[in-house]
């Protein structure tokens, strides 16, 4: 039976997920700061403090940590909780129950527990907010063994990979961009998932690989649209999950097209865009490779705050055509 | 009486201070509302007695450190008006470059090393700043100014017992302005205590009501003797209100986005608006007749005029000098 499909703003996809997963299991709850404020995570968490009440609907005081710790340790006692982060910077408190405690307590503890938590942390950049309300720290994420990554760009995925996200029975860390919260896209009235460590082709082209993640899928779209009438035939894929990485798709794509340029909006010396170039050059595709492995990603330097320096600092569609243009010449 | 001590010019100065910041903070109100200014911008309007007070009590050799509520403490620290605005319109003649905005910005030639956002975030930087003041034998007190959502925080505590150990010359300044963002205090704590929190780590306590600028002044005065005769840290609470919404413009009447307050209570802190329990003060004791209110007032207002003019003369940062300022070179 197909369900009905309709169009939902990307944070309203996000709300459905945890409509559906708090209906249907009980150990799911939602924890974190300004759950029950309608302009602090968006439509994120519209109805669902009426629908599931203040015990599984829980604002918190300002303690990333140890409200970040809390749900780490609900987790291993057999819950399955989300803890948000409404920018992401924020979660920096909670690096050591992410990192020390929840990564790598089902190995550490020889398979006898774990910690099936989602960590949802917003990118909420731009606007002039500067160095600490701008981070887009999925890399250092993806860095940590025991974390699975998931960043989805679309409504669909919103939905779908938050449902993965909540049943999974590891640690995940759920990064979506702020700039999608209003986008909308469909999505079907239904339950379902989208599989964590599976990309998608979102169009396909013979000339360049065009690899990308979250909000800056969309600029690549709009980059490869643009280039297709200029003669260049892009394929972009779509990521969706940043750990584990869709190798497979990767390979076949480059294998394709001889060329790549990885699009990233997280700092690139150690990054995803680096870790994707490594993948691809360490693999036997090197040899097809018509020429080198090319990266946009952020600048090593902080986020700025004046209009001036953030044009220049942010990745947007020209820069994706420029670069591309000239990998061409 | 503490207040028949200090002289009509420190009386004069501490009031030009709090018009200082209300003129200044209520100058950026329409360029807010018609997004000339884009940066984030949390005024602090109603708590001017606090910053007025407290650096009343201390000298451009002692140091502070503020949040992202900060204009007023970096004004009444001595930092210029104009260098205030320019940052704030993303100038590069702003005090922070440009690169800051709103919430970061500092004058470390008054003794102002720095803001930031990232809640309870600068509070070790001021005991470190403070350890480093012992270390150096300069009797310097460091100002660690706070909201009551960052006691929330688990770095406070480590500071406040690592702050008592070692005796450390540094006043915890927590201005208890009943909300964090939009939970009241009452959501967000189990006792309604601050002041005594540094009580179980052996540090004195004090709470204050934030919006007597003398009474301010003679508990700040008595906490800098206190940490420069070596007896360690002081922790004050400041009872005070802001006259607007958490973030922008919001002053409730408008009935916009933050302010989730309810109306009686807001207008109940109005009747206790620092600046006018003030001058009823200077005037009920013949310290101060109208003509000097007018003359103070004059002067703050050609300090703000020629600050939007000195705003407006200056350019952005160079999109090529983006990566200015990464490292010190
Ligand atoms: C680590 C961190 N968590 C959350 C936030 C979001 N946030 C910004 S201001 C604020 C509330 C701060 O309240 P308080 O400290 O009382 O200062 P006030 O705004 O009342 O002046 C919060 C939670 C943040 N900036 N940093
Ligand atoms: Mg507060």
């Amino acid at each position: 039976m197909s369900s009905k499909v309709r169009k939902l703003q990307y944070s309203l996809a996000i709300n459905e997920a945890f409509h559906q997963m708090m209906a249907c299991d009980k150990s799911v709850f939602l924890i974190g700061q300004g759950v029950k404020s309608p302009w602090y995570v968006g439509k994120t968490a519209l109805g669902l403090l009426k629908k599931f009440g203040p015990e599984r609907i829980i604002d918190t005081p300002v303690s990333e940590n140890a409200i970040t710790g809390a749900a780490v340790g609900a987790a291993i006692a057999g819950m399955r909780p989300i803890v948000v982060h409404p920018r992401m910077d924020f979660m920096m408190y909670a690096m050591d129950p992410i990192i020390n405690e929840a990564a790598n307590w089902h190995y550490m503890n020889g398979g006898r527990g774990t910690a099936p938590v989602v960590i949802w942390g917003v990118i909420n950049r731009g606007g002039e907010q500067g160095a600490q309300h701008s981070q887009s720290m999925h890399a250092l994420f993806a860095h940590i063994p025991g974390l699975k990554v998931v960043m989805p760009s679309n409504s669909y995925d919103a939905k779908g990979l938050m449902v993965s996200a909540i049943k999974d029975d590891n640690p995940v860390v759920y990064i979506d961009d702020r700039w999608l919260y209003n986008i909308e896209g469909e999505v079907p009235e239904e339950l379902y998932s989208v599989p964590i460590g599976k990309g998608i082709i979102r169009k396909s082209g013979k000339d360049i690989t065009l690899v990308s993640v979250s909000y800056l899928v969309l600029e690549t779209l709009k980059a490869a649209e643009i280039l297709e009438k200029e003669g260049i035939k892009a394929e972009v894929i779509d990521l969706r999950s940043v750990k584990p990485i869709d190798k497979d798709m990767l390979e076949k794509s480059v294998k394709k097209t001889g060329r790549l340029l990885i699009i990233d909006g997280g700092w690139k010396t150690c990054g995803l865009a680096a870790e994707i170039s490594a993948t691809i050059a360490e693999s036997a595709l090197f040899k097809d490779l018509k020429s080198p492995i090319y990266r946009l990603a952020l600048p090593d330097i902080p986020a700025p705050s004046s209009c001036t320096l953030e044009k220049e600092y942010y990745i947007d569609c020209n820069k994706i055509i420029n670069k591309v243009k000239k990998i061409f010449e | 009486m503490m207040e028949k001590k200090i002289s009509k010019i420190e009386l004069k100065k501490i009031y030009k201070t709090m018009l200082r910041i209300r003129i200044c903070e209520e100058s950026l109100v329409p360029y807010i509302l018609n997004s000339e200014i884009k940066c984030p911008v949390h005024l602090c309007s109603g708590q001017e007695a606090v910053a007025a007070g407290v650096c009343a009590a201390i000298t451009s050799k002692d140091n502070i450190f503020g949040n992202h509520r900060s204009h007023g403490h970096f004004l009444a620290q001595g930092g210029k008006i104009k260098d205030l605005i320019a940052e704030i319109f993303g100038k590069e003649s702003g005090c922070s470059r440009g690169r800051g905005g709103s919430m970061h910005i500092c004058d470390p030639s008054v003794g102002m090393l720095g803001s930031a956002p990232i809640v309870a975030g600068t509070i070790s930087l001021a005991v470190g700043c403070a350890l480093a003041s012992k270390i150096r034998k300069t009797n310097n007190v460091t100002i660690s100014f706070f909201g009551d959502g960052a006691t929330g925080e688990g770095v406070l505590y480590e500071s406040l017992n690592f702050a008592s150990l070692k005796k450390l010359p540094v006043i915890f300044a927590c201005e208890n302005n009943l909300y964090s963002t939009h939970l009241s205090i009452k959501e967000c704590r189990a006792r309604n205590n601050i002041f005594e929190i540094g009580k179980h780590f052996g540090i004195p306590g004090f709470r204050i009501d934030g919006n007597d600028v003398l009474k301010v002044y003679a508990a700040a005065k008595k906490a800098v003797n206190f940490c420069k005769n070596g007896q360690g840290p002081v922790f004050l609470e400041f009872m005070t209100y802001r006259l607007r919404g958490h973030v922008g413009a919001d002053d409730n009447v408008q009935g916009v986005h933050t302010d989730i307050r309810p109306l009686n209570e807001i207008k109940k802190w109005k009747k206790k608006d620092p600046i006018k329990k003030f001058e009823r003060y200077l005037l009920e004791n013949n310290i101060f007749k109208k003509i000097d209110f007018e003359m103070i007032e004059n002067e703050v207002i050609t300090e703000v005029n020629d600050a939007y003019i000195f705003t407006r003369e200056s350019s952005f940062p160079k999109a090529s000098e983006l990566n200015k300022y990464v490292f010190k070179s």
